[in-house]
């Protein structure tokens, strides 16, 4: 229970230490795999699932159902022609597709897919490395990955994608911090920063029958994580940097063939990354609901972590399909306005509760820090200016928002009646038939 | 925060020479790893182009982070890499505000003795960084990575305490000076409207719209297909009054002895057509 930040190795970097070469090739050419047939899942599971929402039949034609369209489509895009503007910056061109692409395929190699399995009778655990700073390493990855989004914006040569490689530089300082934050609190209750040991702290159950998952236990954590990964991937409603409706394709206007479906296949394992990592730190990774052994050893655990991240990235198409982009400075404000602070304070109070946990206090002294919380609380909350009242000059505004005329407006009286004008007819007019509404007054 | 992660980082270094055997696997690391980190030095020295030179930069700084892990300090070697490739999205930022996209360096001095300065500053540096680094080999006595990773649960736990207690002040001067950088960009790089008022929020505007009376919807289109199928037909209002906003200026403003033909025309009075004609009538 008081366990500091863990120098010991966790049970699963014991199990993975004697992994023989042949099996890390293994899991590597697994890990990528998965992705890259999650990615073509994603694709069309998301346009089949928006066109749904949208009650239209979406991709149906090739392949079982059209579950093949993305297969297609990728290969149609290796066989298109490859463009570089001639303002391009050649070099820095080029590379930004492969930096967006591969730390987001490496991101993954902390994630553990699921307990102790036996390969060919080698025990291991479905996991490729397991480093005692496993989180650090996505967020690194998460971090190198956007140069490939900001230089492919920068290189193109072009005002659009310069703009949206601004956008999605502010973007990931932004919102990287409220991740970071909202990590560090799952990182205090486990006390250690690897992802094996994250998810084993969360075998256990609470109050009896709640599984011991740190999003039930760290809510708040929890939301600003789901929100901020939705920025951190680009996604809408946080697609600020390659919104069609202002900035034609975004960062990858410029880009086409392969480098574009590069760009393509990062965005969507990034997405697969932090949906998983988002189940490793929340959801209690690859462990059922309930504890016990009933389909809860070995390779099940492979069943829970496909569930859990394919819950998530769910919503990623939920979000996608109800809700509309963000303002741009909305969304700034949403990052360093709400998540921040909010991650702050809840960070302090989980560090208060940890400290009154390990230190053992009296119940006597834990209810006089309750009481000395609650006082602050409320001596801040009499500090705080109170909002201003909006001032009576301006126009009265109802509770709508619209511009209303007021309650005690004297009705003016009707407009006089309007003298119609005609004009002089001579005598002998003969179109009598033509009759307009000025006549008919 | 960085210079100091980097102090801190050197601390283990020595510790592996002297305690621990370099491994095959490090010494190929390093031969790797070091040509590499100098490159990026000497490329973010000579590139021309200011973004070239970040992203020289960036190269220096990964093979610095992969060094620390290959030293056995993982969680500096990723704080490294998450720190700096946010410092140096910063530093490109600098460069698109200040200079612009099409950045290259200009040979032009623009403030006098600038040169100088900077050969001043930069041999005072060297001097400092060679006069420290000299010390933590010669004088310092290290202690050996498994001494410094006992306490506290271990080299993160240990990082923790040092910076927040005995370098605090470091720290938080460290992090002063880079939010002062900050500050600076934005300033330099902010293109103030000098003299002119300050723009108008769009609560505003809104305000204003409606506060000066006039009509802020449509106006009224005329009352066509109510009583008749005609342009000139006014729109009423709910009272039954004329909507002096839908009549068309232009049909008021003519005579009706200009429109004799048209109306009849329309009311099927005037010349007409032979009905075996092929052509409608010659006027």
């Amino acid at each position: 229970m008081t366990k500091y930040l863990a120098a010991e190795i966790g049970d699963t970097a014991e199990l993975l230490a004697d992994d023989p070469i042949w099996l890390v090739l293994i899991k590597v050419v697994g890990i990528f795999a998965f992705l890259v047939v999650m990615t073509l899942f994603m694709i069309n599971w998301e346009r089949k699932v928006v066109a749904r929402m949208q009650h239209r039949p979406g991709p149906n034609r090739v392949g079982p159902n059209g579950w093949l369209q993305s297969l297609a489509d990728g290969l149609k895009l290796a066989f298109k022609e490859d463009i570089r503007p001639v303002l391009a910056d050649k070099w820095v061109y080029f590379l930004a597709p492969v930096i967006s692409c591969i730390p987001a395929f490496l991101a993954f190699s902390v994630i553990p897919i699921a307990g102790k399995v036996s390969i060919f009778g080698e025990e291991t655990a479905l996991q490729l490395v397991d480093l005692p700073v496993g989180v650090l390493v996505v967020l690194a990855c998460s971090s190198i990955g956007v140069y490939g989004i900001v230089l492919a914006g920068w290189s193109s040569g072009s005002p659009y994608p310069l703009l949206a490689a601004l956008r999605s530089a502010a973007q990931v300082i932004s919102y990287e911090i409220a991740m970071g934050l909202s990590i560090v609190a799952v990182i205090m209750f486990t006390g250690s920063m690897s992802t094996g040991d994250i998810v084993g702290a969360q075998a256990s159950t609470i109050l009896g029958f709640a599984p011991a998952w740190f999003g039930l236990l760290l809510f708040p954590s929890f939301a600003i994580y789901v929100v901020a990964m939705v920025g951190e991937t680009n996604r809408a409603p946080f697609d600020l940097p390659e919104a069609e409706s202002e900035l034609v394709g975004g960062f990858h206007t410029e880009y086409s063939s392969l480098k574009f479906a590069l760009f393509f296949l990062a965005e969507y394992v990034n997405m697969v990354t932090v949906s998983a990592l988002a189940t490793t730190l929340f959801l209690g990774g690859y462990h059922a609901p309930w504890t016990g052994d009933f389909l809860n050893t070995g390779w099940w655990g492979l069943l829970w972590f496909i569930l859990k991240t394919l819950a998530f990235l769910f919503l990623f198409i939920w979000l996608r399909g109800t809700l509309p982009r963000l303002r741009y400075d909305q969304f700034m404000k949403l990052g360093w306005k709400v998540l921040v602070p909010t991650s702050l304070v809840w960070i302090m109070a989980v560090a208060v509760i940890r400290t009154g946990a390990i230190q053992q206090l009296s119940t006597a002294q834990r209810l006089i820090a309750l009481g000395v919380v609650v006082g602050l609380v409320l001596l801040v909350s009499f500090l705080l200016p109170d909002k201003k009242v909006a001032d009576t000059k301006g126009v009265p505004l109802a509770g709508s928002g619209f511009p209303v005329p007021p309650l005690d407006l004297a009705v003016p009286k009707a407009a006089p009646k309007r003298k119609v004008k005609v004009a002089n007819i001579p005598a002998d007019d003969t179109a009598k038939a033509v009759t307009t509404g000025k006549e008919a007054e | 925060m960085s210079l100091l992660v980097n102090l801190l980082a050197q601390q283990p270094e020595p510790v592996q020479r002297v305690v621990d055997e370099v491994t095959t696997g490090e010494a190929v690391a390093f031969w790797v790893l070091g040509p590499l980190a100098l490159a990026g030095a000497l490329g973010m020295l000579f590139a021309r182009n200011a973004v070239h030179s970040a992203l020289w930069l960036v190269v220096t700084m990964l093979s610095l982070g992969v060094l620390y892990m290959v030293q056995q300090a993982p969680f500096l070697g990723f704080v490294q890499i998450i720190v700096y490739t946010g410092a140096i999205m910063m530093l490109f930022l600098f460069v698109l505000m200040m200079v612009g996209r099409d950045s290259s360096d200009s040979v032009v001095e623009v403030i006098r003795g600038q040169r100088l300065a900077a050969a001043l500053l930069g041999i005072g540096f060297a001097v400092l960084m060679v006069g420290s680094v000299a010390r933590a080999l010669t004088s310092v006595e290290p202690a050996g990575l498994a001494e410094a990773n006992a306490t506290n649960g271990g080299n993160v736990g240990n990082i923790g305490q040092e910076i927040f207690t005995d370098y605090l002040f470091p720290f938080e001067l460290t992090s002063a000076l880079l939010i002062t950088a900050a500050l600076g960009a934005m300033i330099l790089a902010f293109v103030g409207r000098d003299g002119k008022p300050a723009r108008k929020t769009q609560k505003e505007l809104v305000e204003e719209r409606f506060q000066d009376g006039t009509r802020v919807g449509s106006i009224p289109g005329p009352g066509v297909f109510a009583t008749a199928n005609s342009v000139a037909t006014p729109a009423l209002l709910p009272d039954g009054s004329v909507a002096e906003e839908s009549l068309f200026d232009v049909i008021e403003a003519t005579d009706r002895s200009v429109l004799t033909d048209d109306v009849a025309e329309v009311a099927g009075t005037g010349d007409q057509p032979d009905s075996r004609a092929l052509k409608g009538s010659e006027s």
